[in-house]
């Protein structure tokens, strides 16, 4: 994890003279443009069918919907219960961006600014819990929080998301935070900062794109997970938004309106994080993760 | 500040972290190590106690479901990497050249990687309907793909490739963007085509970025459960049943908690054997 990964600036494959060249390349057309927009029908046909569903009417088979209705909205939102499942899911998926966000500050920090003792056991133990399944987690995480009392409450999804979120938010972190010189942190402290004001002061701000970054990823993993949140949790009203629409699958063959809408508002605000902080993942995993 | 407290302070940020791993991943493995050697089922209480090596004689010597789920594990892991990377690296290839709209098109590429495993259930189920999903228009407008066990493989296959790709492409990408420029540069003075700059100074210095990119998501997809557990529920005829989705029915749904730590333990020791090998296999970080 060099600063140096950090610092160099974006490198470009062509240099500005040949770029221009290329665009008249009719080869460029076939290369690029054709397979993009084939991958793009793979990609966005999906998307565009659920959104045909959720919007028609019951029992229109036609590939446009028009008119527009939203009835399977209301159907989901206050008949089935998604406003319960949306609320849980934000609750969950907020709390955990947030313990999730301040642990891997703390953690990434000293990885990135002291040499201890044990160091790099702590980097090869955040490491292989990359290879620990969640599925294989569900039966021991059940006893544990069994044995808790937290069995039915959202407390056991924010710590299992929480959990499975830190190792990688850690490395990540730990990447944004080399990327800060420490010299100017270094003068903050000669000024007569403690180490934390100067902490606030100086680094934090520059960290806005490692907080974005950490903090959405957090939230999308939470917000998507499935698994825990159908073991742990039994009780309707604490369901999340996952482990409803797999309900509304499992009557599928009833209807394909609500399964549809029932998407659309489990997608909506994942992909739009999704879409605003895509380029900061880029950036950080090019830093942290893959630079090791 | 004293130097005892200023050598703690890199163990006091750590702290939360660690007693976070240490109680819930940790320990709970050390238990599932356990509770592989009980009999313990919560529909059953009364028959609980201690079960010596009876979990695994069950599951080696009476269990077909184990080694089925064994072979369609392995079938799935090796198409859905396989595949990814071919697509994968053929996507980041593409969105890292600069064109106009290219940060549009890379937030419409990578968006399937925000979806969950059930969304993504959800929506191309719709998508296989017989009476009103798309494969109508392709000419087959009676095919149940998922209710055959002919077709029920690459159906599922090519969705969880609309999933996976994009994070198998964002991993790439942000592999590329360490290549220096000048490399290409100074290959292409040399005379090297496309073909030659791709073989010889591409894929070099992708070299780490695709082996811990196919580790991760190959850990990944032996991992993952939802979207088979909610689009074919390992069926029809329990052929798309992967091991890990074997355990997470026995937990979710027996709640048999003493064969299914047995199971998972299996899933342990064949993982961290696969990681291994493959690691030593591909030479991983080896300077070259």
């Amino acid at each position: 994890m060099s600063a140096d990964v950090m610092t160099r600036p974006r490198t470009r494959a062509m240099p500005q003279g040949a770029r221009r060249r290329k665009r008249r390349d009719p080869g460029r057309v076939l290369r690029l443009y054709v397979p993009l927009g084939l991958y793009l029908v793979f990609t966005l046909v999906p998307f565009y069918w659920m959104l045909v569903f959720a919007l028609r009417p019951a029992g229109s088979t036609d590939p446009v919907p028009w008119p527009i209705t939203f009835e399977h909205f209301e159907t989901v939102w206050n008949d089935i219960g998604y406003a319960v499942f949306f609320k849980n899911s934000v609750i969950v998926g907020v709390w955990s961006l947030l313990v999730t966000t301040v642990i891997a500050v703390m953690g990434g920090y000293a990885l990135s600014r002291y040499r201890f003792r044990g160091r790099s056991l702590f980097m090869v133990v955040l490491l292989c819990t990359q290879f620990i399944p969640g599925a294989m987690m569900l039966i021991p995480l059940f006893s544990i929080f069994k044995s808790l009392g937290l069995i039915n409450s959202l407390a056991s999804l924010i710590v299992a998301d929480t959990v499975f979120n830190l190792p990688l938010s850690i490395i990540l972190m730990s990447g944004f935070i080399s990327a800060v010189p420490f010299t100017v942190e270094e003068a903050a402290m000669v000024d007569g900062c403690t180490r934390f004001r100067g902490f606030l002061a100086i680094v934090l701000p520059q960290l806005r794109p490692g907080l974005i970054a950490v903090g959405s990823f957090a939230f999308i993993h939470t917000w998507n997970n499935f698994l825990f949140a159908l073991m742990f949790v039994s009780k309707q009203d604490s369901f999340t938004i996952p482990v409803g629409l797999s309900y509304t699958i499992g009557e599928y063959s009833a209807d394909f309106g609500a399964l549809a809408a029932g998407g659309v508002v489990a997608a909506l605000p994942v992909v739009c994080v999704f879409a605003v902080v895509q380029r900061y993942l880029v950036h950080g995993i090019s830093a942290g993760a893959v630079k090791g | 500040m004293t130097t005892m407290r200023r050598k703690a302070v890199p163990y006091l940020l750590i702290s939360p972290t660690v007693a976070l791993i240490a109680a819930f991943l940790v320990y709970p493995i050390a238990s599932v190590a356990y509770y592989s050697l009980q009999h313990r089922n919560l529909t059953r209480p009364w028959a609980d106690g201690f079960a010596g090596l009876d979990n695994f004689r069950r599951m080696l010597f009476e269990d077909e479901v184990f080694w089925h789920s064994l072979g369609f594990t392995a079938k799935w892991v090796v198409a859905e990497i396989g595949l990814q990377l071919i697509l994968g690296l053929a996507l980041a290839l593409i969105v890292n050249e600069s064109f106009i709209g290219r940060g549009l098109a890379r937030s419409l590429v990578f968006s399937p990687w925000a979806v969950s495993g059930v969304l993504t259930t959800g929506i191309w189920i719709l998508l296989y309907t017989p009476s009103t999903g798309v494969l109508r228009f392709l000419g087959q407008p009676e095919a149940a793909v998922l209710g055959n066990p002919g077709t029920v493989f690459p159906a599922v296959v090519v969705t969880e490739l609309w999933r996976g790709v994009p994070f198998f492409a964002i991993l790439l990408l942000a592999g590329l963007q360490g290549i220096p420029g000048e490399l290409y540069e100074a290959a292409a003075v040399d005379g090297a085509g496309r073909t030659r700059r791709f073989i010889h100074v591409t894929l070099p210095h992708l070299r780490d970025a695709i082996v811990l990119a196919t580790l991760l998501r190959g850990v990944w997809e032996f991992n993952n459960v939802d979207l088979l557990y909610t689009m074919t529920g390992g069926g029809p005829a329990q052929v798309t049943t992967t091991l890990p989705l074997y355990v997470a029915q026995r937990a979710v749904d027996s709640k048999d908690f003493g064969y299914g730590s047995a199971l998972t333990m299996a899933g342990f020791v064949i993982l961290l054997f696969c990681s291994i090998l493959y690691l030593r296999l591909s030479r991983f970080g080896e300077e070259r």
